[in-house]
């Protein structure tokens, strides 16, 4: 299966030294295993050591967003606006707060766990169903999108601005759109990959070898799982939105 | 001290490494100017950071000149002033010696030093410089807009970085700034995380982490730094940038302005200046490693001894890197938090002193009864040393808060952070160049400037820099464009005024000898050959100079040693490449 999977080969520890070298232990063995030869992290591609640095990298940015709203928002002397109201949508003459936002979360969890099936299916090399359950990712993405639009609608609608708003704090506007708005970004730009990832393995590219357009290299399914794994980020920086933004 | 009578042989695990896929370039556009191959990218950003650099160098002499001489260039009036400051500053330390550190010297030798073929994305590393290109035109481009550049002074504070008698502060200028820094932030991850997993996951067999170069080790520290401190100068820029463009609040108080209530309320300059140092003062260590790096490679291949405390030396620099995260708020002292959080940010930027105190002494050790050769590379490296301790002690003093209070905002500072964090790694990348050059072009630069050059730069440097100090200790204020006549100020300021003035005109037409002798030698260098410097590190051992595209020909090097067998007794040789195996005297690798 995983054609990625590549055969461990580099030793832990040297074990030359002429027999008097014993392997150390402690942190000095700690240290040598991760100094060892060739790699730090043994048989994982450079593709998807780049992409977890690369969202290390993406954590710092989302966290200095979140921590410069909280910052603002601990630090204005105006009330802040209560987000169980202002999210909340009138349903058959019910208000229900916060339930657009619940049925965003779940539409993307539950784009997560497609992912997850999908990286499972292209370790198989079964294109179809990996091709398919990309692209259900992709529309659930998109259809998070398009409930973060609607959203966004509303809000203006009722007068939210970036530099104000009518119940309190102007700095709820602000910090609403910009945060939503960089996840967002990274949701549309992540159901972008994910059609086009899709459409590659569906054409078999990976199977044939075909070379990429831009970067002319041989692609292989361990994209998909690198794909997921900036999807799965995806989410998990919207469950902290949520948490710090609406449930606050 | 180890014998290392065993056969390198059997050190040498099988490949374990996927061969990089190069693309091979099909045309004079791909092979040169859209190229993939790190080594031409390298140059790229060099020449690119170079030719910026020499609008930085311009600036400088301009503000000089209204110091010493004010009102003798018409043109130059407190705003104009502002605004030179603003881009002078800028630009040395992100579009120069950032992107000359990292992007220059990190694409040439990361994958020359580690055994590989080219960076592992050349395609993303390719982006990556032209990314910072558009980065350069951008900021450029802000000097022929309405209003000029911004004259918010290098650190961009709000509120008055985007007010409207802050020049460019409502117009482009402020803009074209932050949009410039965002592309460059977005640029530099792509080749930064190229960096990182080409000396993670990319080396060749045999490449120890602990077998790296120095600079390696100094330039991929410096790297992560750069990965985890950007973002907040990423997310910094695009609040300022709503606060400017639609109308937010993030860092904007409540001000009147000129009679008039401004529309802004209720932000926190002060979060500006976290997110700033969060970044900024990481962002002075990303300069400093690699050249900590460097100069450690130098100062053993000229002075043909090993490195002392090669082990220290790696740690001491992963331990700068991961506490220059905590002392960000020492550039704050003066800005209105907490007062508390002098003590705990004193503490940390003290503790600092420790690894770097180490990586002195080391230095020292090195050259300690070492066969010193008085080369360029060496002179530089030496002149490096000393200054960078002149620059941390007087780091000393500001921070402690006591000490920092009174002399904030004057020109001690300026002459601190010149001395520390400008002069200090310049002489590294001059050194460095001398150095390299060779390898690049395959010719020696020619000696006779560069000793010129050297002297004049490494003096000049000190006689602008030093009574600057003594200006600042009497209390004259940084970025005032004029002095005129303050009682505090006695008339010697004024005499040193013209005088640094003078030095600094001299010391920068020196640069443009430099620059002359990088063109000249080009042609009319002496042939270098592939080991001028009979050094041991990878890059010294290519089949071809200059190295090829795919670097190592059909097979790539094997690592037997670590890059320091200088010296070695019993060899016959005064080094041992790292690639070469055998049992070859006595190493001192596994004690280091």
């Amino acid at each position: 299966m995983a054609e990625s999977v590549q055969t461990p080969v580099s030793q832990p520890h040297s074990q030359a030294h002429s027999g008097a070298y014993r392997q150390p232990g402690g942190m000095r063995g700690f240290v040598s295993d991760w100094a060892s030869d060739q790699q730090a992290f043994k048989n994982v591609s450079w593709g998807k050591a780049m992409m977890w640095i690369f969202l290390l990298s993406d954590t710092f940015i989302f966290g200095c967003f979140l921590i410069a709203y909280m910052t603002a928002r601990m630090s204005t002397t105006v009330p802040w606006p209560n987000p169980s109201e202002v999210f909340a949508l009138t349903i058959a003459g019910h208000e229900i707060p916060l339930i657009l936002i619940a049925i965003m979360t779940f539409v993307l969890i539950t784009s997560s766990g497609t992912m997850a099936m999908a990286v499972n299916f292209g370790y198989r090399h079964e294109r179809r169903k990996t091709a398919l359950l990309m692209v259900l990712t992709a529309i659930l993405g998109a259809a998070f999108v398009g409930m973060q639009a609607f959203e966004w609608t509303k809000l203006i609608h009722e007068g939210v601005r970036p530099w104000d708003n009518p119940w309190g704090a102007a700095q709820f506007g602000s910090s609403f759109f910009m945060i939503t708005g960089f996840h967002g970004t990274h949701v549309t730009i992540g159901v972008i990959f994910l059609f086009i990832v899709a459409r590659k393995v569906w054409r078999g590219d990976f199977d044939t070898g075909k070379r990429g357009f831009f970067t002319s290299r041989k692609g292989r399914y361990e994209v998909v799982e690198i794909m997921g794994l900036y999807w799965h980020f995806v989410d998990l920086v919207w469950v902290f939105i949520f948490a710090f933004f609406y449930l606050w | 001290m180890v014998d290392a009578s065993h056969d390198g042989n059997d050190l040498i695990t099988p490949a374990a490494v996927e061969d990089v896929e190069l693309y091979h370039p099909h045309s004079w556009w791909t092979r040169y100017v859209f190229s993939q191959d790190a080594k031409v990218i390298a140059i790229q950003y060099a020449c690119t950071a170079i030719a910026i650099g020499l609008v930085a160098l311009v600036l400088s002499w301009l503000m000089r000149i209204q110091l010493a001489f004010p009102g003798v260039l018409p043109f130059i009036d407190a705003d104009r002033y502002y605004q030179f400051i603003t881009m002078h500053g800028m630009i040395m330390v992100i579009y120069l010696l950032t992107a000359l550190f990292l992007g220059g010297f990190g694409n040439y030798l990361i994958p020359l030093m580690v055994g590989a073929r080219d960076m592992v994305f050349p395609y993303a590393n390719m982006l990556s410089y032209w990314l910072y290109l558009l980065a350069v035109v951008v900021l450029v481009a802000s000097f022929f807009t309405p209003g000029g550049p911004t004259g918010a002074g290098w650190t961009l504070y709000p509120p008055q970085a985007i007010l409207a008698n802050t020049p460019g502060g409502q117009q482009w200028g402020i803009i074209l700034m932050l949009v410039s820094l965002i592309i460059f932030v977005i640029g530099f991850t792509m080749g930064g995380l190229n960096y990182v997993v080409t000396v993670l996951q990319g080396r060749t067999r045999g490449m120890t982490l602990m077998r790296l170069p120095l600079t390696v080790w100094g330039i991929f520290t410096a790297t992560v730094m750069a990965l985890l401190a950007f973002p907040a100068l990423f997310v910094a820029c695009v609040m300022m940038l709503f606060d400017r463009l639609a109308g937010t609040s993030f860092f904007m108080p409540a001000i009147v302005e000129m009679g008039e209530q401004l529309k802004h309320g209720g932000g926190s300059p002060i979060m500006f200046q976290h997110l700033f140092w969060f970044f900024g003062h990481p962002e002075v260590y990303i300069v400093a490693l690699p050249a900590f790096g460097i100069v450690s490679d130098l100062i053993s291949t000229h002075a043909r001894k090993n490195i002392f405390g090669y082990r220290m030396m790696v740690w001491a620099i992963v331990i700068i890197g991961a506490l220059s995260f905590v002392v960000w708020a020492h550039h704050m002292y003066v800005s209105g938090m907490n007062p508390y959080f002098g003590f705990f940010f004193a503490t940390t930027t003290l503790i600092i002193a420790v690894p770097t105190a180490i990586k002195v002494y080391n230095w020292a050790l090195t050259l300690w009864r070492g066969n010193i050769h008085l080369t360029l590379p060496m002179l530089f490296s030496l002149a490096f040393i000393v200054t960078f301790v002149n620059g941390g002690l007087t780091g000393l003093f500001l921070g402690n808060v006591v000490v920092d209070v009174p002399l904030s905002d004057t020109m001690f500072v300026v002459a601190h952070f010149h001395m520390v964090m400008g002069v200090a790694p310049i002489l590294v990348i001059f050194g460095a160049i001398y150095h390299w050059y060779p390898k690049v072009t395959g010719r020696m630069l020619n000696e006779a400037m560069g000793q010129l050059h050297f002297w004049i730069t490494f003096l000049g440097a000190y006689l602008i820099f030093f009574p600057m100090h003594y200006v600042g200790l009497v209390g004259v204020p940084r970025r005032y464009y004029e002095i005129g006549e303050t009682s505090f100020v006695p008339a010697s300021v004024h005499d040193l005024n013209v005088f640094i003035t003078v030095v600094a005109l001299i010391v920068g037409a020196a640069q443009m000898m430099f620059l002359f002798n990088l063109v000249w030698s080009l042609r009319h260098g002496r042939e270098a050959g592939g080991n001028p410097w009979r050094a041991t590190t990878l890059e010294w051992q290519t089949p071809q100079t200059p190295p090829v595209h795919g670097n190592w020909g059909k097979e790539l090097p094997i690592v037997y040693r670590w890059a320091y067998d200088y010296s070695v007794p019993g060899a016959a040789e005064d080094f041992i490449p790292q690639n070469q195996p055998g049992t070859l005297g006595v190493t001192r690798e596994a004690v280091a």
